[in-house]
């Protein structure tokens, strides 16, 4: 049976419970669910929020591509993937991922080998604003997401 | 044959437009020739692409290496590295 990745690009929030209870609801055989969420952070008080640009339809593409290879990769039984995209104040919700395994490695792993991948290879777009009001700029790729996505290569 | 290119992030703000219609040359077969096209279309092109080698391309919406060839693609995305997640 061919598991089907939940891909979601939104820009309202998530509900981690309802999340989860969508990828488990009537099965018995899932024996471990790793939920991953990512939240906008405030910098020390200098950001009043992240604002989220993406690519319509390659997003969506993409994220499918990379919670596919993840299913087969580690035998998952559910893989769900939300990325929110608009402005998003410090303490809100950006990303979710929720994996289903029968065991407890391969939903840990494939919840962190999705995240690696989606920072590097999902069309998402960080730009800052300032908490004082002064310009601040993109977000800038850094060589230590593509160092955690190449250590799955 | 006129294509459809779109761009994203400080591309796009650079370029100062989210897409266009552009009729490629025939002498631009890669995509790495197409952004050395763009460069020269204008000061706002020569400013969002002076280091075409940091720039993330992707042929109807799949990421493509710059030595890709562009021939029969429908939407071209031209953006910087991604920073999701």
């Amino acid at each position: 049976m061919t598991v089907e990745p939940r891909i979601q690009v939104q820009s309202q929030d998530f509900d981690l419970r309802s999340e989860v209870e969508i990828l488990t609801a009537g099965r018995r055989d899932i024996g471990a669910v790793v939920t991953f969420s990512g939240l906008c952070r405030d910098e020390q008080g200098m950001l009043s929020a992240l604002e989220l640009e993406h690519y319509p339809g390659m997003a969506e593409a993409e994220m499918r591509r990379i919670a596919e290879i993840a299913i087969e990769r580690f035998s998952l039984l559910g893989l769900t993937a939300i990325h929110r995209y608009g402005k998003i104040a410090p303490g809100e919700n950006i990303v979710l991922v929720v994996a289903a395994a029968p065991h407890r490695q391969a939903a840990f792993d494939s919840a962190s080998f999705m995240m690696d991948f989606l920072k590097t290879s999902a069309p998402f777009w960080k730009k800052e604003h300032a908490a004082d009001g002064t310009a601040r700029d993109w977000v800038s790729a850094k060589d230590a997401d593509d160092r955690a996505r190449d250590k799955w290569m | 044959m006129s294509t459809k290119l779109v761009y994203f992030a400080w591309v796009r703000e650079r370029i100062g437009k989210p897409e266009e219609e552009i009729t490629i040359p025939e002498n631009v077969v890669t995509v790495r020739d197409l952004l050395n096209h763009l460069k020269g279309l204008g000061e706002e092109y020569e400013n969002a692409l002076q280091y075409p080698e940091v720039i993330r391309v992707a042929i109807d919406q799949e990421h493509v290496e710059h030595s890709e060839k562009i021939a029969g693609a429908r939407e071209i995305g031209i953006f910087p590295p991604m920073t999701g997640g």
